[in-house]
Formats: structure tokens, C-alpha cells, sequence
């Protein structure tokens, strides 16, 4: 499986490579031998239904959560090596958005490691941080405190926040859930431009009527990994009932949304 | 001047405290340290009888046993299925019940050294010496230039733990350097406001703090100066009034600021959501009275293009069955549509609208009906986005969909189409 996921192209180094990853929460593994490598410049999805370890996945490979067994690589080297290539994005729904900070606050995080330990955030940061908002759409929001941003907005300033880094990979969990018309399609936009610079994005996506639209390639994962590779190659009705399993009132869609995702 | 370092302290350790959602960990932490001073004290005094009343002895006694009760918090929280309420519940009372145990021992003890032991549960700024008062106001020098230095990781660490990790930060570390300070404020208070309440020095003027602003560094800012004021008062009412508690007054001034911001802060308080809540109600009863007043005058005023809508008046009669308002509500509406001169009265109970009235009751019209079209067609979007409040549905939507939208109104309301 993982030979069939390189892209011929490849002859540098993979952004990430994971091999034979095990993870378990205190009894029962989560996902099991997970053997990935991921193509330079393309957007992957990441889909799988709920509680496949599609979070897991992320979180593991970026050592947040402990490993049983198996090695992550992202450019050859290991993450603690590697940090300042790869940019995360967590799950909106992660931190407390009650806190007081402003939306540049948040963004200027990102930049925290450059900043380094004890020093004050200068002008030109948050400079920085503020082009980044711009980018999202959200340069008039600078200084709003963030609860008082929509359920989109926010998970465009988390969007900005690791666009600040200038990372070559970016790790997104669930980045289009719950979020509005306007905001998906900035982050579709971010993403293509992504794309255009060469650099490689993972993103764990739920609805499956635009896999195909926004995507480049799958991963689809059950626990175990089902398929990945290209969409047209991948994402496939009957790699998808085995993602899926029994869910019959899905799979009996999945017809419809290949066939969308093929002609659209 | 002590007791002053040890408030700014307590406000800025505080901050990071109740941000990381560990309030209650002050608390085990100061009954915690209550083994911690009877076991010193009884080191001391077997290593040199009449010395048990070293201070920096005492406190380093207090610290240890209070980071003992900080890790046992932890590990029955982590180990077992046992919530962290419940682990907080089980430590403070566990650790205190062994310091009082210890505390009779040690009363029952000849030495006759043991005398003023207890000030270190109820605190008493009185019999601090200056030596005391030094050591005090160094640590708390210490802990208030750790934070400074660390001010942006500590917020990282509180906001959003799991990026700080993914960044590469030692969140481990921080955190251990985080509740560090939290036990050395602890400590250094536990002569001035002693074990019982000295949780309160550090949560309330921190939460007093978030009323007031939405910045996090004016917010530690501002709990310092909570907690320098409280303790500035209590240092003030036991000097002049002798046998009042000191630690007491400290803490009952910081309740004081508490329902003081409570009411009055400028971001957040209770007063300020009344206010808030109060003028969105008239914008919608506004909204409300002249959209009812264009649904009379489209039905009256026949729909040429251009037709001005202010040329004809409405009774209270029209109005009244329009909507299930009453009588005094709408004459409440109107009088604020009135006073911001949307309305005309005509005679006594007939209305005109006036030209700023139109163009608002044309707005309001097309901003309800666009959004009625809307959440007709496009029902599956997450209703978390529909803005009906917003001035304009040019804000919240995009141009696409709004032409859309706007085909759909005229072709449904054909007179609204010369707006």
C-alpha cells in the first residue's frame, strides 16, 4: 500500500512518512499499522467515519499523544527536528475561546518559537501575524476578542495562526466543520495556494460530497488504513463501504456523491 | 511592604491560575501546607529545641507538603477513575486533617515554643518580623519577575496547551514552573492571610480582573492591583484596629472589588449585559414596528415605482393586530421610533413614517425577506451563521448568493424591487 501512495514525481524526501504506527488510549489500539507516505504538493483528506483515529492519526505523528509502536519521519528526520516545516492546525473546539486575547494574539502564537523563550512579541510579528489574517479574510477582525468572532472566523484565525509559521506541511483536523459558506471557501482558497507554492497539506474532512472537489488524494482510514492515493483511484465505492462498513444509509449515497465528485 | 509584594504576586500567579481552570488547586495547596508546617516545625525543634519558629524553615515545610498535595491531586486524578473535583475533595481534606492532627501534638508538646503556630491558619499580619517580612517580599519578587519573563508562555500554555506541545514548547515544564509559583504565593501568604484563605488572595482578584477587560496582560495588570489594594487595606485595619484578623479584612476587601467589578466592569459585568441586552430588544422592537408599518402601507399604497411611502398615515387600530404586541409595548415602540425620528405622529393615535423611517422600513423589509428566502432554500446551512441582526445581508452573505436571493424577492414582492 504505501508504494502505490508515492506519486512517481517524488525523488526528494516525503513531508511525511509514517511506518507500522500503532497508537492505543489505556487498553484498546486506536489505529492499527498505519503505513503512509504522503506526496510533496498535494491536499490530502483524511476520512474515515467517526472514531476511526483520523484525529489520532495527526495527533500521534506530531508526538501529542504517545505511540505504541511504529516511526513517523517528516522530511527525513523526526518531528522534534523537523517543527518549524510542519504547521498544525488543532480542532476549533479544543481550546476555550472565552480567553482574553484578541484574534492577532492568537495568530502572533504561531510566531512564539521565532520570538523565543522570555522575549517580548515586537512590532514586526505582529506585523507578520496581521498579514496572515489578511490572507484569511479576517484583517478587520484583528482586535476583536475572540468569542465575539462566528464559529468560521475563528477557525480562520486558527487557519492564520499556522500560516504565520510558513511551514511546508500542514496538518488540519476538521478545519471545514461547522463553518460558513465564506469561510469554507477561504480555506479552499488557502489551500490551492498552498498547493500553487508546492507545499503538501493533510486534512481531516468529513463530508464527503467534496473530497473529490477540493482534494487531490485520500487517505481512508477505519482503524485500520483502508485505501490512499488518488482520488480518481481511491475514492472509490466500494474503498468507501469498507470505510464505512454497514452505515447503509451512506453508503447507498456514495453513488451519487462519486458520481458528483467525478463529473463536478 | 510585604504583604503589598505578596498581593501583586498573588494577582499575577492568580491570572494564569484561574485561566487554566485550576482554581481549586490554590486551595489544596495552602491546606496541603499545613502537615508541612507542623512536620518542620517539629524537625526544628528536636534539631534545636526553641527554633521550631524559623520561617524560611516553616515555609520551605509548607512548600514541600503543599506540591505533595499538588501531586497526589494529580495522580488520583490520573490513575484512577476518580473525577478532579473528587481528588481535590480527597487531598485538601486529607492533608489538613493530618496538619490539625500534627498541630495537637504539637500543642500538647513542653517546649512552650509553639505558641503562634496557629497564625499560620488564620494568618496575622501583627507578629511579623522584619526578617519575616524580607523573606516574604523576596520570594514574591521572584515569582512576580518569573512570570513577567514567562508572561507570553504561560498564556500560550493556558490558551491552547496542546499547540504550545505541537510548537515544540516544554508544556511540562511550564506547567511545573506555573504551579511552582503558585505554591511559593501560597506559602509567602500564609503568615498574612493564612492557609484557609489565602485560595482567595489568589482567585478573586483575578476573576475581579476579567470583568473589566479583555486583554490578557491588562488583565494580570489589573489583578495585581486588586490584590495589592486588598492587601494595602487589611495591612491598614489591623493596624488600626488590634485583635481584627488581618488575613480576613484582606480577603473580604477583595470580595468587595469582586462585586464591585461584578456590577460596574466595563467588559463583562452584570450591568453592562443588562444595558446590552436591553438595547438589542428596542433595536428589534424598532425593527419589528416598521416592518409592520411597510406591510401596512405596501398593501394601502398602490406599488408604483418610487412611490413614497411617507405621504400616508397608520392608526394604532392597523397596527395593534399586526403582531401579538400590546397595547403599552406598542406604544413603547413607538414612541422609541419616535425619539429617533422614523415616526411622525400625526394626531393622536395616527403615524406617518418619515423619509429616514422609509428608507429604514425598506431595509428592514428587504433584510427579513432576503432572510426568510434564505432559510428557505439553503435550510441544511448551520443556522449558527444567519445574522439577522446585522445592519445589512451584504455583511453576512456573499454577492452571489444575494442576487440569487434578490431574483426570488422581486419576483415574489414586486413592489420592493424600486428600493
Amino acid at each position: 500500500m504505501p508504494s502505490e501512495s508515492v506519486s512517481p514525481d517524488v525523488t526528494v524526501v516525503p513531508p511525511l512518512s509514517i511506518h507500522d504506527m500503532t497508537v492505543a488510549y489505556q487498553r484498546k489500539p486506536v489505529i492499527w499499522d498505519i503505513d503512509y507516505v504522503a506526496p510533496t504538493g498535494k491536499l490530502v483528506a483524511i476520512v474515515g467515519p467517526n472514531g476511526a483515529g483520523k484525529s489520532t492519526l495527526i495527533n500521534a505523528a506530531l508526538d501529542l499523544i504517545p505511540r505504541a509502536s511504529g516511526q513517523v519521519q517528516f522530511y527525513g528526520g523526526p518531528y522534534r527536528k523537523q517543527r518549524h516545516r510542519v504547521g498544525y492546525v488543532p480542532q476549533r473546539e479544543s481550546v476555550d475561546w472565552d480567553f482574553p486575547v484578541s484574534a492577532l494574539d492568537v495568530v502572533v502564537m504561531g510566531l512564539y518559537r521565532k520570538v523565543g523563550w522570555c522575549l517580548p512579541v515586537l512590532p514586526r510579528h505582529r506585523h507578520t501575524a496581521l498579514t496572515a489574517l489578511d490572507r484569511v479574510g479576517m484583517a478587520d477582525y484583528a482586535h476583536r476578542q475572540i468569542r465575539r468572532l462566528s464559529g468560521g472566523q475563528q477557525q480562520r484565525v486558527f487557519l492564520a495562526r499556522a500560516l504565520v509559521q510558513d511551514a511546508d506541511l500542514y496538518l488540519m483536523d476538521e478545519p471545514f466543520t461547522g463553518v460558513d459558506a465564506a469561510t469554507e471557501r477561504a480555506i479552499v482558497e488557502i489551500l490551492r495556494e498552498l498547493r500553487s507554492l508546492g507545499k503538501t497539506a493533510l486534512v481531516v474532512h468529513h463530508d464527503l460530497q467534496t473530497v473529490a472537489e477540493y482534494f487531490d488524494e485520500v487517505i481512508l482510514l477505519n482503524m485500520r488504513l483502508v485505501a490512499t492515493g488518488p482520488v480518481a483511484t481511491a475514492f472509490t465505492t466500494d474503498n468507501l463501504r469498507k470505510t464505512y462498513g454497514g452505515r447503509l444509509m451512506l453508503v447507498e449515497q456514495t453513488d451519487r456523491i462519486i458520481g458528483k465528485g467525478t463529473s463536478g | 511592604m510585604g504583604n503589598n509584594h505578596f498581593g501583586t504576586s498573588a494577582g499575577i500567579a492568580g491570572t494564569f491560575l484561574l485561566l487554566r481552570k485550576r482554581s481549586l488547586l490554590g486551595d489544596v495547596v495552602g491546606h496541603a501546607s499545613l502537615p508541612g508546617v507542623a512536620i518542620a516545625f517539629l524537625i526544628m525543634e528536636l534539631h534545636e529545641p526553641q527554633s521550631g519558629k524559623w520561617l524560611p524553615g516553616l515555609l520551605i515545610g509548607a512548600s514541600l507538603s503543599g506540591i505533595a498535595g499538588m501531586i497526589s491531586t494529580v495522580i488520583i486524578r490520573t490513575c484512577t477513575r476518580i473525577k478532579e473535583d473528587a481528588a481535590l475533595a480527597i487531598t485538601l481534606g486529607g492533608f489538613y486533617g493530618l496538619g490539625i492532627v500534627l498541630f495537637t501534638i504539637i500543642q500538647k508538646l513542653p517546649t512552650g515554643s509553639q505558641a503562634g503556630l496557629a497564625n499560620f491558619i488564620y494568618g496575622n499580619t501583627a507578629t511579623i518580623t522584619q526578617s519575616e517580612v524580607d523573606l516574604i517580599w523576596r520570594v514574591a519578587i521572584v515569582a512576580i519577575v518569573a512570570a513577567g519573563l514567562l508572561f507570553k508562555e504561560f498564556g500560550l500554555l493556558c490558551f491552547d496547551e496542546q499547540f504550545a506541545a505541537s510548537q515544540g514548547w516544554p508544556v511540562v515544564l511550564l506547567d511545573l514552573i506555573l504551579m511552582g509559583l503558585v505554591v511559593a504565593v501560597c506559602v509567602i501568604g500564609l503568615r498574612s492571610v493564612g492557609l484557609l484563605l489565602v485560595v482567595a488572595l489568589l482567585i478573586i482578584p483575578a476573576a475581579s480582573a476579567r470583568f473589566w477587560t479583555e486583554k490578557l496582560s491588562h488583565m494580570t495588570l489589573c489583578a495585581a492591583v486588586i490584590g495589592v489594594v486588598s492587601c494595602y487595606m487589611g495591612a491598614v485595619s489591623s493596624a488600626l484596629f488590634s485583635r481584627l484578623a488581618a488575613g480576613a479584612v484582606i480577603v473580604l476587601t477583595g470580595s468587595v472589588m469582586f462585586c464591585v467589578s461584578l456590577y460596574f466592569g466595563t467588559r463583562r459585568g452584570v450591568l453592562l449585559r443588562w444595558y446590552t441586552r436591553r438595547q438589542l430588544n428596542q433595536r428589534i422592537a424598532t425593527q419589528q414596528l416598521l416592518l409592520a408599518f411597510f406591510e401596512i402601507l405596501e398593501t394601502s399604497v398602490p406599488p408604483a415605482p418610487h412611490q413614497s411611502l411617507t405621504d400616508t398615515t397608520v392608526s394604532l387600530d392597523e397596527l395593534l393586530p399586526k403582531r401579538s404586541w400590546t397595547a403599552k409595548q406598542l406604544l413603547r415602540s413607538l414612541r422609541d421610533a419616535q425619539r429617533l425620528q422614523y415616526l411622525a405622529s400625526h394626531s393622536e393615535r395616527e403615524y406617518r413614517l418619515t423619509a429616514q423611517g422609509e428608507t429604514a422600513a425598506r431595509r428592514a423589509a428587504r433584510n427579513h425577506r432576503l432572510w426568510e428566502l434564505y432559510l428557505l432554500q439553503h435550510a441544511d446551512v448551520a443556522p449558527g451563521h444567519v445574522d439577522r441582526d446585522a445592519d445589512r445581508v451584504e455583511q453576512v452573505l456573499d454577492p452571489e448568493i444575494i442576487i440569487k436571493l434578490e431574483t426570488a424577492l422581486f419576483k415574489k414582492y414586486p413592489q420592493m424591487a424600486v428600493s
